[in-house]
This record gives C-alpha cells, structure tokens and sequence, in this order.
C-alpha cells in the first residue's frame, strides 16, 4: 500500500517520537509514504482563529502540491492538520470565491480528487486482521484509554468520521494489539489545545481532568493520535496537583510495541513521563 | 443583513458575511455554554457573547474574552440544536476584533496567534523557538516552562534553527493575498 | 339568447375603482344581452331579487354576474338563479374585485378590463350547457383506523348516533399510548380509570365491530363508497373459547426474554401475552417471532395448560372486506427513538445523553411505565438499573423536538405539561427527593395548564432550569449532568440518579405507507396534511376520509378527543343523506375517440380514471378506454390537457367555452 504523506509541523519538532514510531510501524506493515514535496504549515489554530482567508488557503497549498505529485490519498497523522486539510477542502466547494483565490496561487486542480485520512482510518485500511498476523507481543491485560480529544471527531458533517460523540474506532485498532479498551469518560473532553502557551492554566486544568477520568476507569495508559494533546497531557503533568504519573501514547507507539518494536527506537524515551511500568506490563 | 438604506454594518452583518450565517440563528439555549470546557474562564458566557451581538451590543460583544479563551474545540458548533456552528463564530469576532483593532483584555493570546504566524510567513513551516521567543519577549513572560525548557532541547523536540520550505515566495505571496 | 348581466358595486370595493355604472352601459350593448343593471349589493336579498325578478319578466337564458372572487357568492348567486327557474350552471361569475378593482389603481384602465371580463363571462355562457349535480349514494357506515383514545371517540360518536362502525387496531388491544400513561395532566387523573370505560363500552357497543391486531390492507374506492380490505392478524387464540384466564401467560417458559412494548422495554413479557391486564379484548396473542414453537416446533405448553382447547396454532391472518362511507384515520403516534440512526440522518441521535447506554437515562413513556399503579414497579419510582428509590432526578424537556441539527425542527407541544406532571408525580411520591426541570420555554396553553405548571415549581418546589444540557455522564453510580442556566449566566452541574428525556412526538414510522394506500397527503415528518390549518382542520383533501388525534400533529388528550368528535361530525354530515351531491364540473371521455393510452390515469392526482374494457355483443374485447369515476373526480382538468387526442374534455369548462373566452378579449 502507498499513500501521501504530509507529517505537519509538529511531527519534526515537539512530536517527533510520533513521526519516528509512526515510519517504524508502517515499515512493518508494508506501507509506503511518499512525503508531500515543500509541504507547508497547515495554520493550525492561529490562522483559523485570526483569519479565516488565511486559514482556508494555506491547507489547499498542501492539496495542490498533492494532486501535483498524483496522490489520491493523504495521511495527515496530526489530528489538527486532518481537521484543517478537509475543512478547507470542504470549504472552498462552498465558496467558489475562495476556490477562484486559491486556484490563482497554486493553479487550477482537482480539488475534490484527493481524499485526507487520519491514522485511525490508516489503520482501518491495513485492517486488524494483519496487525494481528504481525504482532508480536500482545498486549494481555492492558487498560488503554483512547483519547480522541476535538479535531479528530468534529465537526462531523464534515469528516463522516466514526462517531461525535461516542467514537469507537480506536477501541478496535488498539484491541487488535491485544489491549482492552476501557469505558471512560473525557474521550473526547478538549485537553486545552493551543491555549498551552499563553494560557498554561487552561491546559493544565483541562489535561489534568482528563488524566484523572482515564486513573479512576482503572487506564495504564492513554492512547492519543494528535502531537497537541500528546504535548498537553505529557508534558504538562509535571505541573498538574496530582502526581498520577500516566503514560501518554501515540497510537502509533503502542501498536509499535505489540509489533515487538523496542520502545526506545518508537521514541517512548521522548517522553516526559516514563513508561517503564507500563513497559513491565506488557513483558 | 439589515435593510435600511446605506445602514452602517452592524456586527452581525460583518459576521454574516465572514461565516455565511446569520445570529438570528440562536435561540440561546445554551447548550454551548453547558458544554464548553473552558466556560468557567469566562466572564460572559459563549451564549452571551451571541446574544449580545443579537441586541446590537457591538462594543461589550467584541471587548469580551470570551471570543479569545475560546479553545476552537467544535463541542459547540457540534452540539448545538440550531446547527449554528458557533466556533466559526468565534473566529469571525476574533478577525473582526483585530481589524477593528478593538480594546483586548488578553493580550497573551493575540500575541501567541501573532508571533506563530509571523514564522509561519518567514519560513513556511512552525517554528516553536522562533515563536516561543517572540511571545515572550512580547509578553515577558519570559519564567514560563523554563522547567520543561531543557528538556525539549535536550530531546530534540525544540529546534534552535527553522525548518525553511523551498516556495518561500508561495508563501509570502499566501500571506499578502489573505492580509 | 337572453342574457342578464348584473354588475355589483360591493360597496366601495369595487365601486372606487371601477366605473360600474359604465359597466352596465356597455355590457348592455354586448350581442345576446337582454338586460344589464347595476347595483350597489348584488349578493343581499334586494340585490338577489333584482336578479330573479330580471329571470321571470325578461325571460332570461342565462346570468352573468360582475362581482367578488365566485369563492366567495357563487353559490349564492346560483341558488338565486334556481330558485327563479334557471338551471344553476348557466349562471357565470365575472370576478371584477379580487381581479380588478382590488389590484389596479387606474380607474379608466381598470374598468376596460371589467368590461372585458364581463364580455368573456357572456360568452362562455352563452356555449354553456345547464348541468345537473351528481348524485352519488352513501353507504352509512364508517371506519375508524386506530383504537387509541381518538379512535374511540369517534367510534363511539358516530355508534352512538346509530350508525355501524367498524374500528381497526393494530395492537392486540385498543387504547393506545394513553393507557400506558400513570395520570394526565392538568387534573391529575389515573389516566386508565378514565380510559378503560370507553374502551368497555366500545367492545360491549352494539353498533361497532371491533377488530384488534388488525391492519388496513387496502382501500378502494370513493366518498360514500369505499371498500376496504382488512387483514386480521392471526393471535393463535380461538377468540370464541378464550375467556381470558391468563393460565398461558403464567406457564410460558418465555416469560421475561421478550421485548415488552407496552412496558418501553423495561421489563420483558411471555411469548403470549395480554398487553394489560385491563387489556380489550381481553384475549392474549402468541408473539411468534418470539415463540419457541413458531420458532423451533418445540414446546406447546400453553395448549397443554388450556381449560378450554382456546390455542390454535395453526390460525392464519384472514382479509376482510368491509364497505364503508367515510374513513377516520387516528393512528396516532410514537416517540422518536434517540439512541438509533434517524433515518437520512448520518448522526446518530444524541449519543451525548447516553440513552441506551445507561439504564437509568430514560424516555417520558417509560418514567410513564414506572410512575403508573399497573407498571413494572408497581407505582413505585424506582431506578431501573439497582431498583433504589432515586433522591435527584433530572428531567430534559426539547430532546429531538425544536432540533434542526439532530432531530425535528417543531415542537412537540406535550412534552412541557408531561414533565411538569412527571416531577410533580416525583415529588408527591418522594418527598425528600429533588426534581430539576431543564427547559427552554414553557408551553402551557391550555385550560389550567399554566396554573398547573406553576403549581409544579411554587408548592412542589420543582426547580426549573432554563437551558440545555450539554451532556450526560455516569460517575460512581451517578449521572452527571451538565447544564446552563441561561436566566442567570451560571453553569449547573447536577449529579442525577436518574435521568427522564422528555423525546419528541413522531408521526408513526409507517404512516407514509398507510397514507398511499388511502391517498392522502403527508408531511416530511409523516404527519398527515389537513386541507386547512385553520378552517378545515379534520378533512384531508381525499373527501371521505377525516383526520382525528395526534396522527395529524402532536397534540394533547383535550384536543385529539375534541378532534376525533369533529371527525365524526363530518362523517355523520356524510350520513345525513341518502345521496352526495357533487358538482357536475367533472371529466367525461369520448370513449369512441379514446385511444386507450391513458395518461390521463397516470396524471390523474385523485385516482379518478379508470380502465373500461369495451366488449362487442359476444363479449369480445374491442377496445379498453379511460373512464372518469364522476364520484372521485375533482375537475382539476389535467386530463384534458394532457389527452393527445383530446377524447377528455371538463364538463362546464370544455374547449369551445374557454376558446370562447379567449377570443373575446
């Protein structure tokens, strides 16, 4: 299987262990990527949030360069450069104003004709059925809380991903691995998202609920598919009031390790908070 | 839109016209304000902020920080009974509060969005030192995270030099289309 | 000819406008005008006798008279004409307000063209032919589809004036969603004491045949005259050798495995079951698809237990066919289900409340179900997940109801009075309990409603909450619920123990399929269309057949039994005759000239066109040709129209009258 690539911002930078497990594991799979040439920044939030011209215009770059490459289907690992990259797509259909704007930056193109896919729906395509031949470990007995968080489940009318508000389709990739998938409450409760930086309380407090919902369910860990949440429950738990000490992963990550890929080389030492114990759960 | 000849747009035309929706939408239930995550931060709630640009109380509407501790996390707009999707909303006061150059109580927030663009216009692609820099020299607020500081650093997760795409000029040219 | 012409001022409506006077002039120097006057109130009794006194000294063939829109006087100008002698239908309206005076300003402009309009009414009157109404015969029986309360109070209006009823129901016992209820508001009445005496006294009724676990099958046929197919259901059970001993019930080794309708799923039933114990008839029916015999030709231990030989298993559904003259539709409706998939809708309902999901998150009927003496807990409120009595409840008025985005955009009218009782009837019964309403607006416009609700907040000390909630979440047991309050700006989180969503009153899922087999008109909610909202609110434009209850629109007991006597009103106006009087401005076909390729049946909107075979006097087939059923045709005209060899002209209206019209402008 072949499929479009575009890693985002954060994938080189405070999400690199995601980019690194993620390669690693679609090695494994027999997936191959094929990065967006000169791909550029998604806006993420600060374009939509101050500029909505901006924040249409500068996904549909991405897209042009796609189509340019002839690719048919694009990976975007990172929940908010997904939402941003079919928002705008959705967007310019709606708006034949913005679509004749952006068609005299980049040149006219199929728009519609290149299909965005988050890593959840990735691992659909590679179906269970062969996570499962190439598994290695399974992973018995460990609690994963799947955390969705926003951009990954809404708005809905736009993505037709999976379900708004009682989402399941992560459940069943990490069940392939072996893991059992608890019943929580904040799967999808915002972790704070950008407020991170200029408002750290925010985030703080949000990420903080969550952790403590995915605790009281019994989770070992927390499985995330998106760099903003990872940043905000990893890295920010140094300064939450409770010292819960919960592994946060990418979805990449802990299917890595049932693929018997070693944790460092997934990038779990990347993290703030270790996951030695949850790593002693699954020996 | 209002009818009265050569009328002065109101705040919610201008919304209008961003968002292609109009407020007269909401019905102010407030199930939006029921579910947001980050309603306690705020003064007036996101139901409020709506209804007072229904009344035609521009100024309170566009000098509230609601519209900016808005996390942008769509638990509204996909809730809402009215299909009103209220973050659309949120971002258009926020783009009108900017051009307008409106009074902001939090200054944090505009400076972060301003600063993350800004590498975004030089370089194409983020560029976390660049703009960490940037908002806290513009903001002071230069002890934040100095304790994951080093950390970052030392894994590798903070760059000290942008990550540059190639159409720099693509980009520039994105930048002074949309401004 | 001789021709009257009458040109009416209608006061100043058409007088300021229009030189009348001039009118008259001129009208009287049309060829075949034997007279021409005008007058300030053609339509009242002076103004009407100048017309028939005109018809009986002039010797006058026809009338025309300039006047307001024929909606309006038609028929009274024509009855002036009869009465003096002259066949009705040579009597023509020129419409000279609604079409003239009403609609222009310009005086010398506007009268031309009255005069013009005057001079097309002669000459279509002049080709017009003196018709005679129809007479169609009524069959003096009617039926009443849906045993709930609307259903049965037609049935027993129209029985109780003498005339046979035939009523159908679906459901193994008549009553329909108001005997599952526990009281009613505003008085608070036990809803079945009240319910089951009609229901008695239907099923003991001379005058009505009733017919359970019944479906319409077909309806054929015309005002006055339909012949409908019925199939009744097979229950299994001998009906003439039950006496409804509830042995069966009691031995079948099903009991609690099957879905219980009539309890909302709360607790579960015998494969054969009375829905109630005050249940009419008060014969049991064997669920097959949950029965072990149907299923696996095991078991028949309800036969063996029989003191009376009453179980039939090889019964069969059997069609009846019932003639009747009107037809009263009072299916009634169902609550929206928020935990499946509407349908055209790819979000699934509400996933945010967690119905389906917790037990105790539930739907008005069932707090119903569990507040009524005759429910699963005896009328005791407890929480279906661990049977406890719950000390915080929640109510959510508006779930599917005033809802663009997951649900229904109208609002269910119900819904507030209902919750208002639910949580006065908590409260009553715990008295240390809480009660949180959360509601939008409050809809109380009945009789005594809105003291009612008042009485729910001020002496039960139920707080009402204005604003949604967001969403519902189960912690330790409890139900977290997170609101607003949109009064007072504060956000309100409650930690229910159990949880009541007041869902949205649906049409029935199957009533587009029923509407096609009677012919009539619904709305994209399924709902059925009256003609008129305001003045015509029980007839669809099918004639015969009348709407009762919530079928039409969600409403409440005091006006679906309002409404059900209004039906029956217009059935027995039906019945007050031998013979219908219809008007004769039907299609006719010129079966000589009729080809047979009938695209007039397929254009034909009211069913009125027919196929007849014509047979030479061997009885071999010469030709088949369109028929027009006079008793169904509306005179729409759409036939004649689209007729390729126009075989089919409108009677009062055919080609040469309009040609006539036209060529005299």
């Amino acid at each position: 299987m072949k499929i479009g690539y575009y890693p985002g911002c954060s994938l080189s930078g405070t999400g690199r262990e995601y980019d690194l497990s993620l390669k690693k594991v679609l090695n494994l799979l027999d997936v191959e990527l094929e990065e967006i040439s000169d791909w550029s920044c998604c806006g993420a939030t600060s374009a939509h949030a101050t500029n909505h011209l901006l924040s249409t215009i500068l996904p549909v770059r991405n897209l042009a360069l796609g189509k340019k490459q002839n690719l048919t289907e694009l990976l975007a690992p990172c929940a908010a450069c997904y939402n941003r990259l079919i928002v705008s797509q959705y967007e310019i259909e709606k708006n034949p104003q913005v679509k004749k704007q952006a068609f005299e930056l980049f040149g006219e193109f199929d728009s519609k004709g290149i299909s965005i896919i988050n890593i959840i729906e990735l691992f659909q395509k590679i179906g269970k059925d062969k996570i499962i031949e190439k598994r290695e470990i399974e992973l018995k007995g460990i609690k994963a809380a799947c955390y969705y968080g926003c951009l990954l489940v809404r708005p809905f009318e736009i993505t037709g991903f999976d379900d708004s508000e009682q989402p399941h389709s992560m459940e069943e990739i990490i069940s392939a691995a072996g893991a059992v998938p608890i019943d929580w409450n904040y799967k999808i409760e915002c972790c704070g998202a950008s407020h991170s930086i200029a408002h750290k309380e925010i985030a703080v407090d949000l990420s903080e609920k969550i952790i403590n919902d995915a605790s009281k369910h019994g989770a070992d860990v927390i499985v995330v598919a998106c760099p903003m949440c990872h940043s905000n429950l990893d890295m920010r738990q140094k300064a939450m009031k409770k010292n819960i000490k919960m592994p946060v992963l990418y979805l990449s990550e802990f299917i890595g390790l049932s693929l018997g890929i070693g944790a460092n080389e997934l990038g779990l030492n990347l993290h703030f908070i270790s996951s030695d114990l949850l790593l002693e759960k699954v020996k | 839109m209002s009818h009265a000849p050569d009328a002065v747009l109101t705040l919610a035309d201008k919304i209008e016209s961003i968002t292609s929706q109009s407020t007269l939408q909401c019905y102010q239930c407030g199930k939006c304000s029921a579910g947001c995550p980050v309603r306690d931060y705020m003064d007036d709630s996101p139901n409020q902020v709506v209804r007072l640009v229904q009344l035609g109380f521009d100024e309170s509407a566009l000098q509230s920080s609601t519209i900016w501790l808005c996390a942008g996390c769509l638990t509204c707009s996909s809730r809402c009974p009215q299909n009103f999707d209220l973050a659309k909303f949120m971002d258009a006061m926020r783009e009108i509060s900017l051009k307008e150059k409106t009074a902001i109580d939090e200054k944090d927030t505009v400076e972060f969005h301003k600063a993350f663009l800004n590498q975004i216009k030089k370089h194409g692609r983020a560029f976390e030192f660049g703009f960490i820099r940037d908002y806290k020299i513009k903001t002071q607020n230069f002890l934040q995270d100095v304790d994951v500081a080093p950390e970052m650093f030392i894994k590798g997760k903070i760059g000290l030099f942008p990550h540059n795409v190639k159409d720099k000029e693509g980009i520039k040219k994105i930048f002074d289309k949309t401004e | 000819m001789r021709i009257g012409v009458f040109i009416c001022h209608c006061g100043e409506n058409i007088g300021r406008t229009v030189d009348c006077p001039e009118v008259s002039r001129a009208a009287g120097k049309f060829p075949g005008v034997a007279v021409s006057i005008d007058y300030k109130y053609m339509c009242s009794d002076p103004g009407q006798n100048l017309i028939k006194n005109a018809i009986k000294e002039k010797n006058l063939d026809a009338v025309v008279v300039g006047s307001c829109s024929p909606h309006m006087h038609e028929k009274t100008f024509r009855k002036a004409c009869s009465d003096a002698g002259l066949n009705q239908y040579l009597c023509e309206i020129a419409n000279l307000r609604e079409q003239c005076s009403w609609v222009h300003e310009d005086i010398p402009m506007a009268t031309a063209k009255a005069i013009d309009l005057v001079r097309i009414a002669v000459e279509k009157v002049k080709r017009d032919a003196p018709l005679i109404t129809i007479k169609v015969p009524v069959t003096k029986r009617a039926l009443v589809i849906g045993g709930g309360i609307s259903g049965i109070q037609s049935a027993l209006d129209i029985a109780n004036a003498g005339f046979e009823v035939v009523l159908v129901e679906k459901e193994p016992s008549i009553g329909g969603h108001m005997s599952q209820l526990s009281e009613t508001f505003p008085t608070l009445d036990c809803s079945q004491c009240i319910l089951t005496p009609r229901m008695v006294e239907v099923y003991q009724h001379p005058k009505i045949k009733l017919l359970t676990y019944s479906e319409v099958e077909k309806v054929e046929g015309f005002i006055g005259n339909f012949k409908v197919t019925i199939r009744k259901k097979a229950r299994s059970i001998d009906e003439t050798k039950c006496t409804g001993c509830g042995d069966c019930a009691q031995k079948c080794p099903i009991k609690k495995k099957a879905f219980s309708e009539f309890d909302e799923g709360l607790i579960n039933r015998p494969a054969i079951y009375v829905p109630f114990p005050q249940a009419v008839p008060n014969i049991p029916v064997i669920d097959r698809t949950a029965c072990t015999y149907y299923q696996t030709g095991k078991c028949q231990l309800c036969k063996k237990v029989c003191g009376r030989e009453a179980i039939s298993f090889d019964q069969e559904d059997i069609l009846l066919t019932e003639n009747v003259g009107s037809i009263i539709v009072a299916t009634g409706y169902t609550l929206y289900t928020i935990d499946k998939k509407p349908e055209e809708s790819p979000i699934k309902g509400y996933g945010e409340y967690g119905y389906g999901k917790y037990k105790d998150v539930i739907a008005g009927l069932q707090f119903e179900r569990i507040a009524s003496a005759s429910g699963p807990t005896s009328g005791e409120i407890l929480r279906p997940s661990d049977k406890t009595v719950p000390k915080k409840v929640v109510f959510i008025q508006c779930v599917g109801s005033r809802d663009e985005s997951k649900g229904f955009s109208y609002c269910s009218k119900i819904c507030c009075m209902y919750t208002a009782k639910h949580a006065m009837l908590y409260k009553h019964k715990v008295h240390d309990g809480e009660a949180y309403v959360f509601y939008m607006d409050i809809r109380s416009g009945g009789k005594m409603y809105d003291e009612f609700v008042r009485r729910a907040i001020e002496e039960d000390h139920v707080k009402y909450i204005r604003g949604r909630v967001s969403r519902i979440y189960e912690e330790n047991g409890k139900y977290i619920v997170k609101g607003e309050d949109t009064l007072s700006g504060m956000p309100v989180t409650i930690d229910a123990d159990l949880v009541v969503l007041a869902t949205a009153m649906t049409a029935q899922h199957d009533s587009s399929k029923l509407a096609q087999k009677i012919g009539i008109p619904y709305d994209k909610y399924g709902f059925y269309n009256e003609v008129h909202p305001k003045l015509r609110p029980v007839e669809v434009s099918t004639a015969g057949v009348f709407l009762a209850g919530a079928c039409q629109s969600p409403k409440d007991i005091p006006e679906s039994v309002a409404m059900a006597s209004a039906a029956a009103c217009k059935s027995l106006v039906l019945f007050g005759s031998d013979f219908l009087e219809r008007e004769p401005t039907v299609a006719k076909v010129n079966e000589s000239v009729c080809a047979g390729c009938f695209y007039c049946r397929k254009v034909c909107a009211y069913n009125a066109i027919e196929i007849k075979e014509i047979k030479d006097r061997q009885g071999k087939l010469i030709k088949t040709v369109a028929y027009v059923n006079s008793g169904l045709c509306q005179g729409c005209g759409t036939c004649n129209a689209v007729c390729p060899s126009k075989s089919v002209e409108l009677i009062g209206f055919n080609d040469e009258e309009i040609y006539a019209e036209i060529n005299a402008l």
